[in-house]
């Protein structure tokens, strides 16, 4: 009895028996001994130039990664739009940053303002399209997103926004349009992209980025609606059958991952002197998409190392020259294959339970070691 | 046991691979030796894959010339980049860890904007071959351009019809979804307004059309004895075939994108008969440092004639060659002092290379070259 009660004070071994919180607990581990790894070598000079460039995309690829997760693996939807999100995040993300640049010339601050402002008019476009489009099933909503990313894509490739004392001009289809003075400059000219963009985005703001997506979504998934979109995604019917409402459940998933995307896009827009909305198309999509699925359907800690490993792979590979595309491929397929290979799983949960055993011994010690 | 096999096998498969070719980069990466380390970032997978290969193969018949000639040696390098601007960043930082002192890159106009800020903050000596857009010399005064600005090309087209008097009611015909027509258009309508030419009809689609007889039909009411369309060869191809379906016969003058369009799949070249294209570079030409360079150029690129893009590859080349041969440039001069030295000697070089003679560049970065402008005849391009 005493022992019980002492064990469940024990902070370490109570995390330790709940695998919720064990799961919850190693992502965080990892994505911050990760960070600080990296941290590490970079202060020490040890990072290559290649890998320095990487770090950014990288963090936003993960956030898009965990966004998307909230959507096909917990709520249980496909949406092939994702891309589309991070575009509005990313051109609004860049068009803020200008137009402040006066009133906020902090460049972290302006950063964050232009991430948030990102967010919100992404989430105004999931509201959009999510209330129509999430009455749709399965293969539907998928085509109807896909649609949206494209239509987002078309928007930005010919809308011209210019910036001068009075303020912002928009106009479509041409620069003529914007009837700006002498001294304005543009922000994004059509097809062009964003120009005239300083690069603002750092490291670290991708770092907390992901610290504060991994803190909504895991305590979304983990929480009492969380279990609720759940349910609705392993059989709807008996969801609604005990008054759960399914539209409005899905709503808040698709909408949250939208905001996530679109702050993901902003830092991105930000992180490079030029954004063409061509890197928003399906393929973008797809290979968040390919992320999630490989890293496994709601785990959300598979979708961190995906991310992390599918977007370093390609650069690692470029020794290979024009092979490295091919070989990305069959490295794609040979995952897929044995992650799902009931032998190496059963090796995998060998591995695993020994660890777990040999963790459990090592806090029990500890705990006789301080009750005697 | 047989799928243990096969795994063991395709594992050793993948690894030999990775190996074999871990073999090669380490061969080429770059000790600072006494070579001056060039890098080319360039498309060559994926859609853009002409562009990227034809400037590639185009410098590496430059360099494999001038390492022959001994003295000056270069050690070249290029990395993909997809013409995509995230992919161009690491392309760029693959160059940079391998120490790149001069970057001859990149080949589109994406990943040149991109990667132009990023060269003003290295100090590393720029010079695109083929990104046109006027923006990229704008980055810093360390980077300069091989081809023309898009405006320049439009400009050099109002007064090759006003001085050759092509025709007297001029037709445009544009693009209105991509930057490089749009730019061009723009330019051509402000120089025939200076040299006073009168423009009749001026008309537009967008990059989903696929049939230009509205368009065309325009033109011919306005009796356009003359249409300048600034777009690609992809589109041009079903341009002349629908105004050769109308019976409709004017001038047509197309600009540097145009060229490639006698090599366009299913197109019946003879409609290209009379086209008129500005294009710095023309395979025909007799000159013999010309036909070294195609001769070469048709083993690397498997017997296809090089186009613009590879002549301004090799130019490039060839013009920072000139520059680090004039200011005395080795492999261990620091990239700093490269760059202070090549800026400074191209404000006053002057360069006779495949595209052109007598270029110089201005305070910008910005090429400035005599426009020549070649026509179809029998199928081969003819200088005008």
């Amino acid at each position: 009895m005493k022992k019980n009660i002492h064990s469940m004070n024990n902070p370490i071994r109570s995390l330790w028996n709940n695998k919720t919180r064990r799961t919850t607990f190693s992502t965080y581990a990892v994505v911050i001994v990760a960070f600080v790894i990296m941290q590490l070598l970079d202060s020490a000079g040890m990072l290559s130039y290649a890998m320095r460039g990487q770090l950014i995309p990288i963090c936003v690829y993960i956030v898009l990664a965990i966004s998307l997760n909230l959507v096909v693996g917990i709520s249980g939807e496909l949406s092939l739009g994702h891309a589309g999100f991070m575009g509005v995040g990313a051109f609004v993300g860049a068009v803020t940053s200008t137009a402040l640049q006066g009133l906020i010339p902090d460049a972290t601050l302006r950063l964050v303002f232009s991430m948030v402002l990102g967010g919100i008019f992404a989430a105004i476009m999931g509201l959009i399209i999510g209330i129509p489009v999430l009455r749709l099933r399965g293969d539907y909503l998928a085509i109807v997103t896909l649609a949206f990313g494209e239509i987002i894509r078309n928007i930005a490739n010919n809308l011209y926004v210019g910036m001068d004392e009075k303020g912002l001009h928009f106009a479509f289809l041409s620069e003529e349009g914007l009837h700006m003075s002498d001294a304005g400059k543009l922000v994004m000219a059509g097809p062009r992209g964003t120009v005239n963009i300083t690069p603002i985005a750092t490291f670290l703001t991708g770092f907390i980025l992901i610290l504060i997506t991994l803190f909504i979504v895991l305590n979304l998934v983990n929480s009492k609606e969380g279990r609720a979109i759940k349910a609705i995604r392993d059989n709807r019917i008996a969801a609604e059958s005990v008054g759960i409402n399914v539209m409005s459940f899905k709503l808040k998933a698709f909408v949250i991952s939208a905001i996530l995307a679109g702050m993901a896009g902003a830092l991105y827009g930000l992180s490079m002197s030029n954004v063409t909305s061509v890197k928003f198309s399906f393929t973008t999509s797809i290979d968040i998409l390919v992320f999630v699925v490989l890293g496994g359907m709601g785990n959300i800690l598979g979708s961190v190392i995906a991310a992390t490993i599918l977007t370093l792979l390609p650069e690692l590979m470029r020794p290979l020259a024009d092979y490295r595309m091919i070989m990305y491929a069959i490295v794609l397929i040979v995952v897929m294959l044995f992650t799902w290979s009931p032998k190496l799983k059963g090796a995998i949960e060998v591995v695993t339970g020994n660890l777990k055993e040999w963790l459990g011994k090592l806090t029990n010690k500890k705990e006789v070691g301080t009750n005697g | 046991m047989k799928k243990l096999f096969a795994f063991v096998m395709a594992v050793m498969m993948v690894v030999g691979l990775f190996a074999g070719c871990g073999g090669d980069a380490g061969g080429n990466a770059s000790d600072k030796g006494d070579a001056i380390r060039i890098g080319l970032s360039g498309p060559f997978t994926g859609d853009n894959a002409v562009y990227g290969n034809a400037v590639k193969w185009g410098m590496e018949v430059a360099v494999e010339e001038i390492n022959a000639k001994g003295g000056v040696q270069i050690h070249f390098m290029s990395e993909d980049d997809v013409s995509d601007n995230e992919k161009a960043g690491t392309a760029y930082a693959t160059l940079m860890d391998n120490n790149m002192q001069i970057f001859a890159g990149a080949v589109t106009t994406g990943p040149c904007l991109t990667l132009a800020p990023k060269t003003v903050t290295d100090n590393i000596f720029m010079m695109t071959p083929s990104g046109s857009n006027e923006d990229i010399p704008k980055a810093g005064d360390n980077v300069f351009q091989m081809c023309f600005t898009d405006p320049n090309q439009g400009a050099a087209s109002a007064e090759l019809i006003n001085s050759q008097k092509m025709g007297t009611k001029i037709g445009v015909l544009y693009d209105s979804t991509t930057d490089y027509s749009n730019g061009i258009k723009k330019s051509f309508e402000n120089a025939a307004s200076e040299l006073q030419m009168e423009i009749a009809a001026v008309t537009s689609f967008d990059a989903n059309t696929t049939d230009y007889k509205t368009q065309l039909q325009q033109l011919q009411s306005a009796e356009c004895d003359i249409v300048f369309m600034p777009i690609y060869a992809a589109q041009a191809v079903t341009v002349l075939t629908n105004a050769n379906e109308m019976g409709y016969k004017p001038v047509f003058l197309g600009c540097d994108g145009m060229d490639g369009v006698l090599t366009q799949e299913n197109f019946d070249t003879s409609l290209a008969e009379g086209l008129i294209m500005m294009t710095p570079y023309a395979a025909d030409n007799d000159d013999p440092a010309n036909v070294a360079f195609v001769e070469k150029y048709k083993e690397k690129s498997g017997g296809e004639a090089p186009n613009q893009f590879a002549a301004d590859g090799y130019d490039v080349i060839y013009a920072i060659y000139e520059g680090c041969v004039a200011k005395g440039i080795t492999g261990k001069t620091s990239n700093a002092d490269t760059c202070a030295a090549l800026k400074e000697y191209f404000a006053t070089a002057t360069f006779n290379g495949l595209t052109g003679t007598n270029m110089t560049w201005d305070e910008t970065g910005m090429v400035s070259k005599v426009p020549t402008a070649v026509e179809v005849q029998n199928g081969t391009y003819v200088s005008k």
